[in-house]
């Protein structure tokens, strides 16, 4: 991470693309221990109304927070982050790439006496805002 | 209240107890990395996250998800909450970090109902995790919003 003072806000700290299959799914479900079968069951999906099979949001909000991570260069920089699930993200029946996450990061603020920065990302997957007021706090030692 | 809404009103202000110790283990830090496609060394190479000044491997930000959810479970499962768990949806999530998860850690979670409100016909519930190490260091608190559907949302 650069220095707090070589920061601007409004200046975006990189993007990236993140490619979701079902076995993705299937691996978040058994590495948190959430097997809700909306995640992996189509039938049990559209039963509840459900255009198909969707992402765990935590998978989201997980997989989001990489880019500001590897900015960091330190997972334990990151001392808060939040977000609401505002879209479902539906992942097709596909061998490779049911659905992609585009994800993109831009300074929103500086704090300078605490040391740190807030991180807004925006991610969306078919076009449509996936999660809001995703912010992610950086602390810069 | 009418019937419909079906989650107990009264829940807000209500605390569950931290249960059993979660011992975060090495291999689960690795196994739940890959599984949010995660990649920083810190969280597969011990001596990469001691580089950083941590005694064992780092947690993904959101690790403590797991630890979370157990202690939701709770609420979730209690017949007085009256909460249809096919009817959730995850509505928001925020974890603040008091220190970083590394692997070693006995963690307990204490779990308080902050706000029960009523959508339509169903009900907005956040809750907050209070999560510590056995010993009672604060490591993180996690706030949750669960909106509970109601018939025909």
């Amino acid at each position: 991470m650069p220095a707090l003072n070589d920061l601007s806000v409004g200046q975006e700290i990189g993007s990236t693309t993140i490619d979701i299959s079902r076995a993705d799914l299937v691996r978040y479900a058994g590495a948190s221990g959430d097997f809700n079968p909306i995640h992996w069951n189509d039938r049990f999906a559209e039963q509840v109304g459900l255009p198909g099979v969707i992402a765990h949001g935590m998978f989201t909000m997980g997989a989001a927070v990489q880019l500001v991570t590897d900015w960091a260069d330190n997972p334990a920089a990151v001392v808060d982050y939040q977000t609401r699930f505002t879209k479902p993200v539906v992942v097709e029946n596909l061998d490779t790439g049911g659905a992609t996450l585009e994800v993109t990061g831009v300074i929103g603020a500086i704090d300078e006496a605490n040391s740190s920065v807030r991180v807004d990302l925006t991610v969306t997957a078919a076009g449509q805002k996936v999660l809001v007021k995703a912010q992610a706090v950086v602390r810069a030692w | 209240m009418s019937e419909q809404i079906g989650v107990n009103p009264q829940l807000a202000g209500r605390v569950y107890p931290a249960g059993e110790a979660y011992t975060v283990g090495r291999e689960k830090i690795r196994e739940f990395a890959r599984a949010v496609k995660a990649t920083h060394p810190a969280h597969f190479e011990v001596e990469a996250a001691k580089d950083l000044g941590y005694p064992d491997l780092i947690a993904p930000p959101t690790f403590a998800i797991i630890v979370a959810q157990r202690a939701d479970a709770q609420l979730v499962e209690d017949p007085e909450a009256g909460i249809d768990f096919s009817r959730v949806v995850h509505a928001d999530q925020r974890f603040v970090h008091h220190r970083p998860i590394v692997a070693g850690d006995q963690l307990v979670a204490e779990l308080h109902v902050d706000q029960v409100r009523a959508m339509g016909g169903g009900a907005m519930i956040t809750t907050r995790a209070e999560i510590s190490t056995a010993d009672g260091e604060k490591t993180a608190t996690a706030t949750s919003s669960i909106l509970v559907r109601g018939e025909g949302q």
